[in-house]
């Protein structure tokens, strides 16, 4: 008993020397503890699922070249147990735990898959070894090597090319329209005026977050689309252009919300001593507000590219979805988010276009987590640049 | 071990309520394009039997096989035939080949802008259109302009009918515009003049359906229920619910009887699809 009260003394349940004893306190913060590392697991476990499930793209391990030695099923009985089991691609267990009849069912199923198969000669080619997901290949029916994203044919093509560009131009798009409109608002919002009119702006553009990605994408299908077509009168109604508009209006709370703190938190003296110095407004907002503010905005842009590439709904309803390579913006375009939404479904589990659609969760995960490394990097040295300790 | 035995009894008595509360259960799961009718059909055979629960779920043909091989379901709906591959890992789960049952029929139309002077095409035209041989409406009898294509997600089973049937297996053009849905695909058509797509014949409104041409010196057919039933209209698919043969009995075999029986092909008209003809119905 007087073991376990030492014990207690040194803080176990928020016992501690010469303080009130808060055991609900003490399981509260212990709690509180428990759900923020769960998070983090939470985080760890998503990508572990994820890059397990695409870890035989990475790799290199898969193979669809449909280069298979069919075996007529009288021969059933001739060859040996071992290479019929290689044969019907079975684990000893479920081998052994197999009927005769079972067996014979599955060879059938075998020459079925060849003869469906088609007799195109690119079926021999493992389409999901990198040189056929990166480089651009003449397909028979085709007049010209191009990349191709066709997953649903007799010849499965997986080039991510066209998807790569198809994000990364939809997010410039979306960053070139919504980055200038956000900081613009952001430093009128934080130095130029009223408090009165600052009340009601800074909600006003933050209740933009609020509106679903989904709404906003529909909006775009349906009324944007046609009135972009009608002023610019550009050849397909959906493409980058418009979804990276649509996309623009979801960047643009997160963007200002950011940059109008790390502009707020600028100390007032520094517009003070600009404004007594005889600089206007617009000058000391300018040319001192803003640069002492740049890691907080540069945060800010960043985090505005990770909304604008990961985002799924609007550009899978605005931007047409056609897998073309071309930076032309008024081209329509397919991103990797709204292919992995648009195709997860009719994937065979375990297959080949399954794996090749985690590899662009994979990817996608990785290049958020790229961008949020450097721009957390670049943050720092501005930091101790503007800081003057370097 | 008189604690372990009594254990067992306990975990055996709630295995067998788990077993017999789902005895009338039937769970139906797969393409969205049937999803409709077998709710439907669900519905009206519920009010039928009160006794038996049955559970409608979307999400793709492909999902339906994937639920069908994981035993997650008894029925899957389906609007194109299972895959060989898919065989394969149904015999590996449950030792035995899903049986196939035709539920209904589905012609896909081809729809254009209402104001678009062309009037019919040949299957011939449309796979030139579609694999993005033919690029201008003029060449086809239209005005001088390009042609829009609008195709569906390849995850949808009129994707992978149409490039079966019409495509003859060929890719579709890299510029096609996908459409999330069939209602989206008529919408972006009605606002389109040079557009062109295709879909089941259940939606319709807001464009102009084609009539078809099996080649040049035949006549033009519209689809319409006479004519796909009877097949002269050339683009026209079966639509299928597979089940685990182990499970095909009982309220399972009888539901599924039931669909195929006039009764259930009555609802599918009423929901817009074709029904089978007669010499597949269950009597």
């Amino acid at each position: 008993m007087a073991d376990k009260h030492s014990k207690r003394s040194i803080g176990w349940m928020g016992l501690q020397r010469g303080h009130q004893a808060r055991p609900l306190e003490w399981i509260v913060e212990k709690g509180i503890f428990l759900v923020s590392l769960s998070a983090i697991v939470m985080v760890f476990l998503i990508f572990l699922f994820v890059a397990r499930e695409a870890l035989p793209v990475f790799l290199g391990k898969m193979n669809n070249a449909s280069g298979q030695k069919v075996i007529p099923v009288a021969e059933m009985d001739k060859i040996p147990p071992a290479q019929l089991q290689e044969y019907l691609g079975l684990t000893d267990k479920e081998f052994a735990a197999m009927d005769r009849e079972t067996k014979k069912t599955l060879m059938e199923v075998k020459v079925e898959t060849a003869q469906e198969d088609s007799k195109d000669k690119d079926a021999t080619a493992n389409t999901t070894s990198w040189r056929y997901l990166l480089r651009p290949h003449q397909w028979s029916g085709y007049d010209k090597p191009e990349y191709i994203w066709q997953p649903v044919a007799g010849v499965q093509k997986f080039n991510i090319i066209p998807l790569l560009i198809g994000s990364l131009k939809a997010t410039l798009v979306a960053l070139l329209f919504s980055v200038p409109l956000a900081l613009g608002a952001a430093i009128y919002v934080s130095q130029l005026t009223s408090p009165r009119k600052r009340e009601l702006l800074k909600p006003a553009i933050e209740l933009l977050a609020g509106i679903p990605s989904v709404v906003l994408g529909f909006f775009a299908l349906i009324v944007m689309a046609s009135v972009l077509h009608s002023i610019l009168g550009y050849q397909s109604r959906l493409n980058a252009f418009v979804a990276g508009i649509a996309l623009g209006l979801a960047v643009i709370p997160v963007v200002f919300s950011i940059a109008e703190d790390a502009l707020t938190s600028v100390p007032r003296s520094y517009t003070q001593a600009a404004l007594a110095l005889g600089s206007s407004k617009w000058q000391a907002a300018w040319k001192i507000v803003l640069p002492a503010a740049i890691p907080g905005v540069f945060a800010a842009v960043v985090l505005g590219f990770g909304r604008a590439i990961g985002e799924t709904m609007i550009v899978l309803l605005a931007s047409g979805n056609a897998s073309i390579v071309s930076w032309d913006i008024f081209d329509s375009t397919r991103t990797m988010t709204a292919t992995i939404a648009a195709e997860m479904a009719e994937a065979v589990v375990g297959g080949d276009h399954y794996r090749i659609l985690f590899m662009l969760g994979a990817l996608l995960f990785v290049v958020t987590f790229v961008s949020n490394f450097i721009g957390d990097l670049v943050i720092h040295r501005l930091k101790h640049k503007m800081e003057g300790k370097r | 071990m008189k604690k372990l035995i009594s254990k067992l009894t306990i975990v055996a008595a709630m295995l067998a309520i788990a077993v017999s509360a789902r005895a009338g259960n039937i769970t139906v799961k797969g393409s969205d394009t049937l999803v409709i009718l077998a709710q439907k059909w669900a519905e009206v055979y519920m009010g039928k039997h009160p006794e038996v629960k049955i559970q409608v779920n979307g999400g793709g043909s492909g999902v339906g096989f994937a639920a069908l091989q994981t035993q997650t379901t008894d029925i899957a709906d389906a609007s194109r035939k299972i895959k060989p591959k898919e065989i394969e890992a149904c015999v590996k789960a449950f030792r035995a080949r899903p049986t196939e049952y035709k539920v209904a029929l589905d012609g896909l139309s081809v729809y254009v802008h209402n104001d678009n002077p062309v009037k019919e095409l040949t299957l011939e035209q449309l796979q030139g259109i579609f694999t993005g041989k033919i690029k201008n409406w003029k060449e086809v009898g239209g005005n001088d302009a390009a042609i829009h294509v609008y195709s569906r997600e390849n995850s949808s089973g009129s994707y992978e009918f149409f490039k079966e049937h019409v495509l003859k297996g060929q890719d579709f053009a890299a510029s096609a515009q996908t459409q999330q849905g069939t209602a989206i695909l008529l919408q972006s058509i009605a606002r389109d003049k040079e557009g062109i797509g295709y879909g089941g014949a259940a939606y319709g409104g807001g464009a102009r359906a084609l009539g078809v041409k099996k080649d040049a010196s035949s006549k033009a057919v519209e689809p319409n229920e006479e004519t796909v039933v009877n097949g002269t209209y050339p683009i026209w698919r079966y639509l299928y619910n597979y089940v685990n043969p182990a499970l095909d009995k009982g309220e399972i075999q009888s539901y599924l009887n039931w669909i195929r029986s006039a009764e259930g092909q009555k609802i599918v008209k009423d929901v817009g699809y074709y029904p089978l003809p007669e010499k597949l119905r269950e009597k």
